[in-house]
C-alpha cells in the first residue's frame, strides 16, 4: 500500500490548511504522480489539483513532491516514494488558492515585465526575419521552458522578493530575448534588468537548475544576463 | 514595465553592486592573505617587526583601502540581507521604520569604523 499525505486546504471551510493522509493500492506499478492524484481523487472528488496535457509539456500541474519541486505527470513514484510514502504540497511560497492549486499572478507578472515578445524596430522583411543556424542554436536550452513555475517556486530570493526578483523562468526568458539575433531591443531591455533586484537577487544557489523537469539551466541564463550588464556598463 | 528603484543600495545599481562586491572581495582577500603570510613567514615576528610594517605609509594605505573594502562589502551584502527579511511582505509597515534605523545602525557603524580605523593608523 502506497502512502500519500496531501497538502488540504478549502478557504471557504477550513480556518488553517492540513495535510491529509491516504491510502492507495498501486498494485505494484510505477505510476506516475497525476495517475496517484487522478486515482485519489475518484475516491475524494473535493481533492483539487493543476492538470491538462498529462506529459510534461503544457506545465500546469507543477507542485512540490516529496520536498521536491517538479511535475507531478513526469514523476515516477519510484523517484517520489522510494519507500512508499507520498508526500504532496502546492507549489511553496505562492498564495494557495485550494489544496495543490496557487494563484500564479505574482509569476506571470514577473513574466510580463520581460516583454516575451520579440521586439524589432527595422522593417519587416516580405517573407520572414532569417537566422543562421549558429543565431537559432543560441535559443536552444531557452525556448523549452513551458512556465510551470517549478524553479521561481523553489528559489529562496523568489519567495522574499516576488514582486521584485524575476525569478529564474521569467530571468531565463528575459536571456532568450535578448540572445535572439532577430531581436533589437537589446540594450532597453537590459536597461530595466539593471537594478538591485531584477537580476541581482540570484545569488547562484542553483535551486532551479536542479528541480527544472525540462533539465534547463537558468543559472547559466542569468550568468550570460549579467555578464551583458557588466560589458555594457564598463 | 519599470525596473525597481532604490535609493539606499550602495550603487543603486545593480551591476554596480555586484561588480563592487566582487572587487572588494578580492582586496579583503588579498589583505587577509598578506596579514596571515606575514605573521607566520616573519623570521623574527615581534612587536617591533609589527609596528615597523604599520610605519610604512603603503601598508598604512593598503590597511585603509582593505577597511573601506570591508565597509563597501558589509554594506552592499548586509543592504541586500535587510531588504531580503525585514520587508513589508513579511512584517508589515513597520518594515519599513525597522529597515531604516537598521540601515542607519549600519551606516554608523561603518563610519565609526573608518574614521577609528584611520586614527589608529596614522597615530601610532
Amino acid at each position: 500500500m502506497l502512502k500519500v499525505s496531501i497538502y488540504r486546504y478549502n478557504p471557504e471551510t477550513d480556518k488553517a490548511p492540513y495535510m491529509q493522509d491516504y491510502e492507495l493500492d498501486t498494485q505494484g506499478k510505477d505510476l506516475m504522480v497525476l495517475d496517484v492524484l487522478e486515482l485519489l481523487k475518484a475516491g475524494d472528488p473535493t481533492l483539487s489539483f493543476r492538470r491538462s496535457c498529462r506529459e510534461g509539456v503544457c506545465g500546469s500541474d507543477g507542485m512540490n513532491i516529496s520536498g521536491r519541486n517538479g511535475l507531478a505527470c513526469t514523476t515516477p513514484l519510484s523517484v517520489a516514494a522510494p519507500k512508499g510514502k507520498l508526500v504532496l504540497r502546492p507549489l511553496p511560497g505562492l498564495p494557495v488558492i485550494r489544496d495543490l492549486v496557487v494563484d500564479m499572478e505574482q509569476f506571470y507578472e514577473q513574466y510580463r515585465k520581460i516583454e516575451p515578445y520579440l521586439q524589432n524596430d527595422t522593417p519587416a522583411p516580405a517573407i520572414e526575419r532569417l537566422q543562421s543556424p549558429e543565431e537559432r542554436e543560441k535559443l536552444d536550452g531557452l525556448y523549452e521552458c513551458i512556465l510551470c513555475a517549478c524553479c521561481s517556486t523553489a528559489c529562496p530570493s523568489f519567495w522574499w522578493n516576488p514582486d521584485k526578483f524575476i525569478g529564474p523562468a521569467g530571468l531565463l526568458q528575459a536571456y532568450r530575448f535578448l540572445a535572439d539575433s532577430r531581436d533589437t531591443a537589446t540594450d532597453e531591455r537590459l536597461s530595466k534588468l539593471d537594478d538591485p533586484f531584477s537580476v541581482f537577487r540570484c545569488h547562484g544557489i542553483q535551486n532551479c537548475v536542479n528541480v527544472c523537469p525540462k533539465g534547463l539551466n537558468p543559472t547559466r541564463a542569468i550568468g550570460h544576463i549579467r555578464n551583458m550588464l557588466l560589458t555594457r556598463a564598463v | 514595465m519599470d525596473m525597481v528603484t532604490t535609493i539606499t543600495s550602495f550603487g543603486r545599481s545593480g551591476t554596480f553592486d555586484w561588480l563592487y562586491q566582487r572587487v572588494s572581495a578580492v582586496v579583503l582577500a588579498t589583505y587577509t592573505l598578506f596579514i596571515v603570510g606575514f605573521i607566520f613567514l616573519s623570521d623574527d615576528f615581534s612587536y617591533q617587526t609589527w609596528s615597523a610594517l604599520f610605519e610604512q605609509r603603503w601598508m598604512r594605505v593598503f590597511t585603509l583601502v582593505a577597511l573601506l573594502a570591508t565597509v563597501v562589502h558589509a554594506w552592499i551584502g548586509l543592504w541586500s540581507v535587510v531588504t531580503d527579511y525585514i520587508t513589508n511582505r513579511m512584517m508589515g509597515p513597520k518594515a519599513t521604520a525597522i529597515r531604516v534605523v537598521v540601515e542607519v545602525l549600519l551606516a554608523a557603524v561603518a563610519v565609526f569604523y573608518t574614521v577609528w580605523g584611520i586614527e589608529i593608523l596614522w597615530g601610532v
